[in-house]
């Protein structure tokens, strides 16, 4: 690896929020080498047209994930499940719940 | 030599209109390409800033001189997105960087031409980001998420700059018999590079066999090279002013425009480093990461050193 390749700043992750009330969402990622550039490089990068009221940034490595080869194992108990749903009873006709 | 049944599978998702995501499994061709196109995208925004960066300082007004400032940061936003993106596949903005520093990875060959006159600001908003919106449309659908995803972004603000270089043409094709001439002459000298932009015919294109196959690239260079063709010249009819093509003809059967011989002996020459501004353009890359050197330098030392005294 190049030295300019090692000294390279880390990653952050951006979660925009677009309006009051809505969730975080992911946006993309910047490189920066503190949390005030990392905020600074996301809303120029980011949010030049209103596209947030608010956001987070996040070190990427900081970041845990489910793999995609464990989806099966991780969501699979979910499927089997049905009673968890609310169509899954019945209710004598005519009374509405 | 990779599994059969992992890529078997890859294709079959790719076929039944998969997103694919970055931890998913990819065959490693597809990794290449993806990230061989993107890092040549994301450097093509970057150089992009170049040929229009000429003109903020003599722009004619605070307000043509604002827009133009807004543009060419959306580029720099636009390398940074599609960058990005291509980080998720495993490289990193650094190795890209190196990449195209090096001359090992291109960019866009439109940009290897000099912008002469503030209607070259007109023109290339026009033609240059308008075939850039018929490829990037595209690339929106494409199977890739973190690519769809940072073109769906770019498009937005990409008819910001596709109108606000059209206004430009239609302002100076309005205005005194210089101004029409000026923006004529844009015209004659950007067309024939914005054609060449969206790629080699499709039976000269090496690449685009696999990335097709792969739903990266939707429809082949030639068929966005027609639609362009298609919305540009009505545009250009309508502000008065001459598309610089004798065979250019609408065919009433077919609903397309159709064209003369593209000059691609010009294009590979450009793309192999004989276009007008090749050296400068680069020249300009190298010096601006060698300037900024001490900025992430300092920056670096300066976090590291708070970190410590955290820690401490």
């Amino acid at each position: 690896m190049s030295e300019s390749i090692k000294n390279e700043w880390p990653l952050w992750e951006v979660f925009l929020q677009k309006k009051a009330g809505a969730p975080h969402e992911h946006a993309g990622s910047v490189h920066a080498a503190d949390k005030e550039m990392a905020i600074q490089n996301a809303r120029d990068v980011y949010t030049r047209r209103n596209e947030a009221i608010n956001f987070w940034v996040v070190l990427s490595e900081n970041i845990v994930a489910t793999q995609p080869e464990e989806t099966g194992s991780l969501f699979d108990p979910a499927n089997d499940k049905t009673y968890r749903h609310p169509n899954f009873f019945r209710t004598p006709e005519g009374v509405k719940l | 030599m990779e599994d059969q049944k992992k890529i078997d599978e890859f294709n079959a998702r790719i076929a039944s209109g998969d997103v694919i995501e970055p931890k998913d499994w990819m065959p490693e061709n597809y990794r290449k390409q993806l990230t061989r196109m993107m890092s040549q995208h994301a450097h093509s925004e970057i150089v992009g800033m170049l040929p229009e960066g000429n003109w903020i300082t003599r722009a004619p007004s605070l307000k043509r001189k604002a827009v133009l400032l807004a543009k060419v940061q959306d580029e720099a936003g636009h390398g940074l997105y599609i960058y990005s993106g291509a980080e998720t596949l495993g490289t990193s903005r650094r190795e890209m960087t190196d990449q195209l520093l090096s001359g090992k990875a291109k960019y866009s060959s439109i940009f290897n031409y000099p912008t002469l006159t503030w209607a070259d600001m007109g023109a290339v908003g026009w033609l240059v980001d308008g075939a850039a919106i018929v490829n990037q449309t595209m690339l929106a659908k494409c199977s890739y998420g973190p690519y769809a995803r940072a073109m769906i972004r770019v498009c937005k603000e990409e008819n910001f700059h596709n109108k606000q270089g059209y206004e430009i043409m239609a302002v100076l094709a309005k205005g005194t018999p210089e101004q029409k001439a000026m923006a004529q002459d844009a015209l004659n000298r950007w067309w024939w590079p914005s054609l060449m932009m969206l790629g080699p015919s499709d039976k000269d294109s090496p690449n685009s066999g696999d990335l097709m196959k792969w739903k990266i690239k939707l429809q082949s260079n030639d068929e966005l090279r027609q639609r362009f063709i298609d919305r540009t010249v009505p545009a250009a009819e309508a502000i008065g002013l001459t598309i610089p093509d004798e065979k250019l003809k609408y065919n009433p059967e077919t609903r397309h425009y159709e064209f003369g011989e593209i000059n691609w002996d010009e294009f590979f020459s450009v793309i192999k480093g004989q276009g007008p501004c090749n050296q400068e353009r680069l020249q300009a890359r190298i010096d601006a990461d060698m300037n900024g050197k001490w900025v992430r330098d300092a920056a670096s030392a300066f976090a590291s050193k708070r970190n410590k005294e955290v820690a401490a």
